[in-house]
């Protein structure tokens, strides 16, 4: 597999107020493969949101690299960077607001297919638009492309959004909290069709979310990175991760989501923090971010040296001195750069 | 290996708190009559939690609404009773003497003593409902000076109790501005603020919605302990299920404006007998389940204007008939038990569609 | 209580925004009526001159008539039928409040959606101008400038008033793209590269086209008063519309003469149910166009 997308060190800062800063993201590095899924999950205010806007390219990272099929993406100028912007797209949240309301799901669809000389014509157009509007199982199609917003569930919105994404054909779909805001029953549904197209087409996805259940069922077969306060703690296979979390957030996390089945979640131990203060970027904790509420903590080194992503042979990555002290040998280099 | 609570365990003796019958509401909108709530009845016992399960469209916060008597204008409520007891203690531990009320029947003044002294809710999104430029302690103040109940020393008590009983650090949060607190703590001081009259029932409309999963397990721990200190009933509306698999005693799933299913917590997990509840349950994967055992409800929710024929989810359902279609079926009892259900095929439900489930198969 | 999940399942909508708009309109009474005013008056401006002859020559012999069953709203300081004048004279008026109104809104609009759309130093630029626009007291400069330079038509006035009129409506529609500039779907569009063209008119305009009715509506408030200003003040030398009725018959101080009442208040009366009628509509359009109703009818 090739690497699509790779993030090397990437940091992303927010002025708050006049001298005062917020590192949304802090030295994140990650790649996604051509036709892979990974998962971002995290709390609010981890910085999955802005780690996803700046691969789409509507942020710009205050530091690092961001690469893409092995070019550094600044150095792409004219067509290059058209064609990046393209091959990576976003799928919003709220299906209320991703949508123009004064435009119709035939006009929400031709706009980039005109724009980008997709498709010449009304009939070819209109025909495209249908084939897209099946391809996201909105059917029969014709009976949706005059429909306005505001006569659409929240479900059928989002599935015109990534109809919508689909129509400059990206090799990179971004889904930020995309089912989050649909319906319960439905958001199952909505997931499998990201499933399908991305068999299909070999889509890489890269899903965000702060449900870890659906993560893991999502990245069945990818992987699932977890952040906290703009750092990547730890990324693994999505079994891996949530059947035998190894950084200390992780399994917090983990204990602490409810079930929806009372013989498990009324028997689950939930791992106790140290402290109940709620974390702030404003007052980001010296060295490991998560060491006053670690149950881990080991003293000095926790608080004083923020761990680096450690590799290791198992394919998990772990940003934690204690794991990483005990598992010193099995740890291996960071993967480079493809080219 | 059903660890009912204490609660549960005395349930159906003694009158339910609440007793909700054939309530029945509608919205006027441009298009037509929106009808909400169809012909619910449902009864909550004392000390019991209640979780109403529903998605867009089942009804369920109209219903909520509804029961502390707080719609909007557009809304009519068309008929039903919503009858609620206060049980007084009687002397030497004996039956007391219990006092029914009519909320529908109430009028304006009658109304508002009966609101958060008896009834409290805490609403959807409430982190938005608090006054930005007044005190916690001033809010608490003003609650109880407009019920007539405890002030100054005696209210700060009172209050400082609720605080430590919801893991609130009652020095840091009593003089502080609401902005000053985080999303879980104002969701924390509105429950405390439900609780301050000491009501019989309290409402929570979505009260894990919009949180963190540390924040959500928080609250679900601080329900839970309040549950064991103090004595009252609890209704929560959610789309959550994990919410209800946490607290819940009993669970009641609504769809299209109707109660469609209701039992105790572990019946509805394990054994659920309404097609749309058992493919609720399947949509929901666990950090445990196989992803081949999730699937999804096909088709959407119904037009509330428009609604279909006989049952409002045979568009969507594997196990629809001719009957089905036609007839909208009433909740019955499922065998001598008390678990309810209303589906015209419920007895082959659970067989055909389970396709493994989460829990053991029947 | 918003998340009420009807799907409608009914024709699709094909109504364009402004067939909605007046089925909305229809229903609110107040509008409708500054509507229908609106519209008889243009009639009356426009089509009436071709069905009356103009009063061109003065009648002596009923200076300063009362209004009567012979002379339905009286006669002016030359003898002329005051209804006849009315109806002539609103054709000017009129036409400098469209034309105006519409320029300045063009302008506006353009200026404050492209300043708000690109931001930074375009922003900081056209803002700094329009600021300074501002700060002169508009009024008082168009006095000026209509002194030193002769406006030889309603043509050029209707230009002068916009040109002086668009700095205070730009910052309005800034501020409204602003917000819309936040908005998901245009964050989409700016993922798929759609074009700032595209974006600013396709995209943010038409979630805005109430906003610019409202605004362009006031655009012609606004110059209805400039104009008048300036004829009162003798400052604009041509024409007889309203304006020029209004001020000739004060000029004769008809404020003095019982008998000259109806010179004066005919084309007052004329100005102000004008502009009345547009306040109706405008206010009523606020009213209809609240952005909860905005989602659909």
């Amino acid at each position: 597999m090739t690497t699509l997308i790779q993030l090397d060190h990437i940091t992303r800062r927010f002025q708050v107020k006049r001298q005062q800063f917020i590192k949304a993201v802090d030295d994140v590095s990650f790649d996604v493969q051509e036709g892979e899924i990974v998962c971002l999950v995290g709390e609010s205010g981890c910085g999955k949101t802005t780690t996803g806007k700046m691969i789409a390219g509507l942020l710009k990272p205050s530091g690092g690299q961001i690469f893409y099929r092995g070019q550094d993406i600044t150095t792409l100028q004219g067509e290059a960077w058209e064609q990046y912007r393209l091959s990576v797209q976003l799928v919003h949240q709220d299906p209320y607001a991703s949508l123009n309301p004064t435009h119709s799901v035939f006009d929400t669809l031709a706009a980039p297919l005109r724009r980008h000389k997709i498709t010449v014509g009304e009939a070819a157009t209109r025909a495209q638009a249908r084939e897209l509007l099946e391809m996201v199982d909105l059917t029969p199609a014709t009976d949706f492309l005059d429909k306005y917003p505001h006569q659409l569930s929240g479900g059928q919105r989002q599935r015109v959004a990534v109809a919508r994404a689909l129509t400059v054909k990206p090799s990179f779909i971004i889904a930020d909290e995309a089912v989050s805001m649909v319906d319960v029953s439905i958001r199952i549904s909505l997931l499998n069709t990201l499933l399908r197209l991305k068999r299909e087409m070999g889509l890489a996805v890269l899903f965000i979310t702060h449900d870890l259940a659906l993560a893991k069922y999502f990245a069945w077969e990818g992987r699932i990175g977890v952040m906290y306060l703009g750092r990547l703690v730890e990324l693994a296979p999505a079994r891996q991760l949530v059947e035998a979390p190894q950084h200390p957030y992780t399994q917090v996390l983990l204990s602490a989501i409810p079930e929806a089945d009372p013989d498990v979640t009324r028997t689950k131990q939930h791992i106790q923090l140290r402290s109940m203060d709620v974390p702030s970027l404003l007052r980001l904790p010296s060295g490991c971010a998560f060491h006053p509420r670690c149950p881990c903590f080991e003293g000095e080194t926790c608080e004083q040296v923020v761990p680096p992503l450690a590799f290791f042979r198992d394919g998990s990555a772990v940003a934690c001195h204690p794991v990483q002290r005990e598992r010193k040998l099995d740890r291996v280099a960071e993967p480079t750069r493809a080219d | 290996m059903n660890q009912l609570t204490n609660a549960a365990m005395s349930q159906r003796t003694g009158a339910p708190t609440l007793s909700v019958k054939g309530l029945t509401i509608t919205y006027q909108a441009k298009r037509g009559s929106v009808q909400a709530v169809r012909n619910v009845s449902l009864e909550v016992q004392r000390g019991e939690a209640l979780a109403l399960i529903g998605e867009s469209g089942s009804g369920k916060t109209t219903l909520g609404l509804g029961l502390v008597r707080l719609l909007p204008s557009t809304a009519t409520v068309r008929q039903g009773e919503l009858v609620y007891r206060r049980t007084v203690p009687g002397t030497n531990g004996g039956p007391g003497a219990v006092t029914e009320v009519d909320v529908l029947k109430l009028n304006g003044r009658e109304l508002r003593q009966f609101r958060w002294k008896e009834c409290a809710m805490v609403f959807q999104a409430a982190l938005n409902a608090f006054n930005p430029v007044l005190r916690i302690s001033d809010q608490f103040g003003d609650t109880a000076r407009a019920h007539g109940y405890l002030q100054g020393k005696a209210l700060t008590d009172r209050a400082r109790h609720l605080f430590e009983l919801v893991r609130l650090d009652p020095d840091r949060v009593w003089r502080s501005y609401p902005h000053e607190l985080s999303g879980g703590m104002r969701q924390r001081v509105l429950i405390a603020l439900g609780l301050l009259l000491e009501p019989q029932l309290l409402i929570l409309d979505e009260p894990t919605t919009a949180l963190d999963i540390l924040t959500q397990r928080n609250i679900m721990d601080v329900l839970k302990e309040l549950r064991q200190q103090l004595d009252f009933s609890l209704i929560f509306i959610s789309h959550d299920l994990s919410l209800a698999a946490e607290l819940a005693d009993r669970v009641a799933t609504m769809y299209a404006g109707k109660l469609v299913e209701i039992s105790d917590v572990y019946t509805t997990f394990k054994n659920p007998v309404h097609p749309y509840t058992i493919g609720l349950i399947n949509a929901v994967p666990t950090l445990t389940a196989h992803k081949d055992r999730v699937s999804s409800i096909p088709g959407s929710p119904p037009d509330l204007i428009d609604l279909p024929t006989g049952c409002k989810f045979h568009p969507r359902c594997p196990l629809a008939d001719l009957r089905c279609r036609q007839e909208e079926p009433e909740l019955v009892a499922v065998t001598g038990t008390d678990h309810w259900v209303a589906c015209w095929n419920w007895q082959i439900a659970r067989r055909q569609l389970s396709n493994g489930g989460k829990g053991g198969a029947a | 209580m918003t998340a009420m999940e009807t799907t409608s399942t009914s024709r699709p909508s094909r109504e364009s925004g402004l067939l909605r708009t007046l089925k909305l309109l229809a229903r609110n009474k107040i509008g409708l009526l500054g509507l229908i005013i609106i519209i008889l008056m243009t009639l009356m401006s426009f089509v009436g001159p071709l069905v009356i002859p103009p009063e061109t020559q003065a009648h002596t012999e009923q200076i300063y008539k009362p209004p009567s069953a012979a002379h339905p709203l009286g006669t002016d300081f030359q003898g002329r039928e005051m209804w006849k004048m009315a109806i002539h004279g609103g054709r000017d008026v009129l036409i400098v409040a469209f034309l105006a109104g519409i320029l300045t809104t063009l302008v506006a609009v353009t200026v404050g959606a492209v300043s708000a759309f690109f931001g930074g130093w375009v922003d900081s630029l056209m803002m700094g101008i329009t600021d300074i626009w501002l700060t002169i007291p508009r009024f008082l400069l168009l006095v000026v400038v209509a002194t030193l330079v002769r406006l030889e038509n309603i043509w050029m006035l209707a230009l002068f008033l916009a040109f002086f009129g668009w700095p205070g409506l730009a910052r309005q529609i800034r501020s409204q793209v602003l917000s819309l500039k936040k908005r998901e779907y245009v964050e989409a569009a700016q993922l798929l590269d759609l074009g700032a063209p595209h974006i600013i008119f396709r995209e943010m305009l038409p979630n805005m086209m109430s906003y610019i009715v409202i605004a362009m509506i006031n655009a012609m408030t606004s110059a209805i008063y400039s104009q008048t200003g300036l004829v009162f003040l003798g400052v604009v030398p041509f024409g007889n519309n309203w304006g020029v009725m209004f001020s000739l018959a004060y000029a004769k101080n008809a404020i003095y003469n019982p008998n000259a009442a109806a010179s004066l208040l005919v084309p007052m009366g004329a100005i102000i149910l004008f502009q009345i009628s547009l306040v109706m509509l405008s206010r009523s359009l606020e009213e209809i166009f609240n952005p909860r109703l905005r989602t659909g009818v």
